[in-house]
């Protein structure tokens, strides 16, 4: 929002529809995102309004210098880090695992056909646009790599399946985030509590 | 649309006996012109076997191959030679370039073969690797020429002149991000002109190109991606499944 303000003055309605032509419109946003987030930033002196009679549609915003300090920082932060969202296929696949009727290979290859298929869309996205729509390119290849990470973990899961064909039952299955490289002192976590996480 | 290339219950049998190798079981493909299909699958799933029988290279133990109409176990010799010189093109994972050949006239070379005067051979090279950005790079022998950039001229020889049937086996081995999608938009343009191609990958983002992807697996055909729909499902995201 501010760095489309680096530009020059712009009304809200004309913010929301250049944020969407920059990222491919992939990335859709509400009016009332937009709003909320020019009250916000109006309220911490980033930008600042001239009409200050007329209603938020009406309303052109423009840049302060603190408001541009706070775009070049913005730009150096990393984006938010946190611990890894518990990832439901890994649990799925666990769960699969553990059932006997379930064919867990199967499952695997469900899932790599649905997530190559959303590539699919994505990449044909990309290939009937213009080759000058960086933007679009952007946002769809963040979207393809991430996409990528998946099928190719699910590769990694089908190979181990198949270097270990028989897995024993009830043996405890441990969770993606037990104790990696030994560094982490947390105690492996059990399908049955993962199932529960996902009851929750 | 035509049938370009069709596999009817194709097996392969690599040896015998105990030592028998099942490389392909059964498979029944049909590509149509203008359409590219990814094979995806593990090492060792038969990708590559299913390829070189699809291009005449190898002979199936069962099942029938049909290529642009002619079914290839009917053909004498020297009309399947005919047929791979002038109706096919190969990317081979070894790419097969003449080193004492410079770039262009490795290009040129199926043209001239297949009887082309040399003038015109050169100028359709050379139109192809310009659209491949290797303009600079025609006069170039193959032992001068980068990774990707070699792996680019094999493209250009591959699609140059009029084919029909286009087989690629990891085609963009060598190359970046931004190398591999230059061949593969290259790959999917000359399918929209008609062509029709086969094309081996492990890699996602490559078979996301394609039209449609099957899935092979120890020599069996498991599954396949929906005929996608318009990319515009993407821009008002449902419900995910
Ligand atoms: N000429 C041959 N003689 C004997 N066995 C062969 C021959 N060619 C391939 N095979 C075997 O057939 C099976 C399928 O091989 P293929 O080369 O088609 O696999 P692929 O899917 O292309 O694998 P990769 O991804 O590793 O290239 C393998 O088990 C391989 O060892
Ligand atoms: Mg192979």
């Amino acid at each position: 929002m501010l760095a489309l303000l680096v530009e020059a003055p712009k009304y809200g309605l004309q913010l929301r529809q250049e944020f969407e032509a920059r990222t491919g419109e992939v990335w859709p946003l509400n009016v009332g995102q937009v709003y909320t987030t020019l009250q916000r930033l109006e309220r911490e002196g980033h930008v600042e309004t001239d009409d200050a009679g007329r209603d938020g549609a009406q309303k052109r915003y423009r840049l302060t210098a603190d408001g541009e300090r706070e775009l070049h920082s913005w730009l150096r932060t990393p984006p938010q880090a946190g611990p890894p969202p518990r990832d439901e296929l890994v649990m799925k696949v666990q769960v699969a695992m553990r059932l006997s009727q379930v064919d867990t290979t199967e499952i695997l290859q469900t899932h790599r056909r649905r997530i190559v298929e959303e590539m699919q869309r994505y990449t044909h996205l990309k290939a009937d646009a213009a080759p000058e729509d960086i933007g679009l390119g952007l946002v769809v290849d963040a979207e393809l790599f991430r996409l990528e990470a998946v099928v190719r973990w699910l590769d990694a899961a089908d190979a181990r399946l198949r270097s270990l064909p028989t897995i024993p039952a009830g043996a405890p299955l441990t969770g993606p985030s037990s104790a990696r490289d030994g560094q982490e002192e947390r105690p492996t976590r059990s399908v049955q509590d993962d199932v529960a996480g996902a009851r929750r | 649309m035509s049938v370009v290339l069709s596999l009817r219950q194709v097996s392969k049998v690599y040896g015998a006996g105990a030592a028998a190798v099942h490389a392909l079981r059964a498979v029944d493909l049909d590509v149509v012109a203008g359409e590219l299909v990814a094979v995806m699958g593990p090492s060792g799933s038969g990708k590559s076997t299913l390829l070189t029988i699809a291009g005449s290279l190898e002979e199936p133990t069962a099942g029938q191959v049909t290529v642009c109409g002619s079914d290839l176990s009917a053909l004498s010799a020297d009309a399947t030679a005919r047929l791979r010189r002038r109706s096919l093109g190969f990317v081979f994972q070894d790419l097969n370039l003449l080193a004492g050949l410079s770039a262009v006239e490795n290009v040129a070379l199926p043209l001239e073969l297949d009887g082309m005067a040399v003038r015109p051979a050169r100028v359709a090279a050379l139109k192809v690797l310009d659209e491949l950005g290797l303009t600079d790079r025609a006069g170039h022998f193959p032992d001068d020429l980068s990774g990707g950039e070699r792996q680019r001229v094999a493209i250009a020889r591959a699609v140059v002149g009029d084919r029909s049937l286009l087989l690629a086996d990891e085609p963009t081995g060598a190359l970046d991000a931004a190398n591999g999608e230059a061949v593969l938009r290259m790959l999917r343009s000359a399918c929209k002109r008609g062509i029709a191609g086969v094309m081996v990958t492990h890699d996602a983002q490559l078979a996301s190109w394609a039209d449609r992807v099957i899935f092979i697996r120890d020599g069996r055909v498991v599954d396949q991606t929906a005929p996608s729909p318009s990319p515009d499902a993407l821009l008002a995201p449902g419900p995910t499944p």
